[in-house]
């Protein structure tokens, strides 16, 4: 399988690599996937009083396609506030780094990673939100 | 520096040795008759040139020349051996066996008989890669007409006993169908010996073309199969098609290479593998799939735990090997063989198959043990797994996500 450039890109030069204190209160952190599927996201998002995402960080165990996902969706996050980041689907990463269709689940993943980090957030500040169930970041 | 890309994916496929391909051009331009003309000398030659390889490829496996049978392949082999049996023993059973790590070539014409009506009994192996002769045993019935089990395993190398697996199913009168197309020149095969009915070579395993392989089928006591390709009788009416005499010729020259290299070969090779394990068994969390002891000396199968076995071999891109992780298939589902052996999905999805061959070098091995150690390293850095492991938590007691 050949890779995109961009894949290839955040791939070698992967972007925020790192994580948070997680009991910081001003970090939103998601865990999502499972070692059994092959991948597994960590997403950290450091948000300040005004509610916009000042910094991300990730870790991905999967493949370059996961990894590319996650390296860019810390990029994107960054200066959104969190509804902004939430408005960020698969389908815009997956255009991004011209991942081919058995890819696409890296992306979703990477959609996965930013609503368990916001939800994680917004639990933080018992802030209402719709809940995302699926993706619960308190199970890690 | 070694040249780049380093190829250690010899059990995919290896290169046709120079000195077989020499001998195959010939038959692509002046000596390109039908080996199945009669009437002129342009068949003639061709005819000799395809016995002969006849009997160099019987001399690897010492047995009659008249017991080969030219296929396409060891796939082709695999299924005229166990359909053509299958159908023609089938008034005296409708049983078969065989075990869950098996090539595909073997287990999809299973899947196949049992939708015409046959039974299959898929036998789990021990974790070491290994069937436990018991259990093999145990799974004989009254009406069992065929057994195929493999020589030497495709993902991770290990020998089965088809020796003392042979004298089982003799004994009980079980025909004893053998997959051996990794095994040729790197494990000895004696079928004068081994009690073995039927047997499957592929060439391009064994430094030979792609598109030609064989099946031994044994005349003392005779085994029956019904052709799977009909047509105009070559074979015996085992199987029918123009022989591909160029092809031929290229499986026969490589098989005789072997026969004579083989000894000198496999230590070589042994020692190239053996020096790899040594040099990357030494980061922590590598662990080795199937048996060290029961194993040919090409293969080394070891999975790199909290690193994705995909993303590894993207990392080390300049060495061309194969991964048990199934990351690019949109099932998602890890290697079936490891997973046989019992092997957890994040072992079997962390695993990669080095397998060394004729013309690897030390320089190479050096070159991949470093380049592997800088690369684990990397992406462990970035896999929160390990991060995980460090902390000292148990992955097994995550409520993971599963998507």
């Amino acid at each position: 399988m050949s890779y995109s450039d961009k894949v290839l890109d955040h791939y070698e030069n992967p972007r925020n690599v790192g994580g948070f204190t997680t009991d910081d209160a001003s970090v939103g952190t998601g865990m999502v996937g499972a070692p059994a599927c092959g991948d597994v996201m960590k997403l950290q998002i450091k948000v300040n009083d005004d509610g916009v995402i000042e910094e991300a960080r990730f870790k991905t165990y999967g493949c370059g396609s996961a990894i590319a996902s996650s390296s860019l969706v810390t990029e994107w996050v960054k200066g959104k506030t969190l509804d902004q980041a939430l408005a960020i689907k698969n389908t815009e990463i997956a255009e991004e780094l011209a991942l081919p269709p058995v890819k696409i689940h890296c992306s979703i993943l990477a959609e996965d990673a930013i609503k368990a980090a916001v939800l994680d957030y917004r639990n933080k500040h018992e802030v209402a939100t719709e809940g995302y169930a699926s993706c619960d970041p308190t199970a890690a | 520096m070694p040249k780049l890309p380093i190829y250690l994916d010899y059990s995919a496929t290896t290169p046709v040795d120079p000195r077989v391909a020499e001998r195959m051009i010939p038959y692509l331009t002046e000596k390109f008759g039908n080996p199945a003309s009669r009437s002129h000398a342009f068949g003639w030659d061709a005819e000799k040139a395809v016995e002969q390889a006849r009997e160099e490829v019987a001399g690897l496996v010492n047995c009659d020349p008249r017991e080969i049978v030219w296929t396409s392949g060891a796939t082709e082999s695999d299924n005229l051996a166990i359909k053509g049996a299958a159908q023609f023993y089938k008034s005296k059973g409708k049983h078969l066996i065989t075990v869950r790590t098996e090539h595909k070539a073997v287990l999809d014409p299973m899947r196949e008989l049992e939708r015409q009506g046959f039974e299959v009994t898929y036998l789990d192996p021990e974790p070491n890669g290994l069937l436990d002769l018991d259990k093999f045993t145990a799974a004989i019935r009254p009406d069992t007409i065929l057994a195929s089990v493999m020589h030497v395993n495709n993902e991770i190398g290990v020998i089965q006993d088809i020796d003392t697996i042979g004298e089982l199913c003799r004994a009980r009168g079980v025909l004893f169908h053998v997959d051996a197309a990794q095994s040729t020149g790197k494990a000895p095969i004696d079928l004068s010996r081994l009690k073995v009915d039927l047997m499957s070579f592929s060439a391009h395993k064994t430094y030979g073309p792609k598109g030609i392989g064989a099946l031994y089928v044994q005349r003392k006591p005779r085994i029956r199969i019904e052709a799977q390709m009909h047509g105009g009788g070559h074979e015996r009416g085992m199987r029918s098609g123009t022989l591909a005499t160029h092809q031929i010729v290229g499986m026969g020259a490589a098989f005789r290479i072997a026969a004579e290299e083989m000894a000198t070969e496999n230590e070589r090779i042994r020692m190239l593998r053996d020096r790899l394990w040594a040099g990357i068994s030494t980061l922590d969390e590598v662990h080795l799939n199937g048996d060290m002891q029961r194993r040919v000396p090409h293969n080394l199968n070891a999975s790199f735990n909290f690193v994705e076995g995909e993303s590894l071999m993207m990392a080390i891109k300049d060495l061309a090997v194969s991964s048990g992780s199934a990351c690019t298939s949109a099932s998602l589902e890890p290697s079936y063989v490891l997973k046989a052996l019992g092997r957890n999905d994040e072992l079997a999805h962390s695993s990669i198959r080095f397998s060394i061959g004729r013309f690897t070098t030390e320089e190479e091995i050096d070159y991949a043990v470093q380049l592997i150690h800088k690369h684990v390293s990397k992406l462990r850095e970035l896999s929160p797994l390990w991060d995980m492991h460090c902390a000292g938590i148990d992955l097994n007691s995550v409520q993971w996500a599963a998507h």
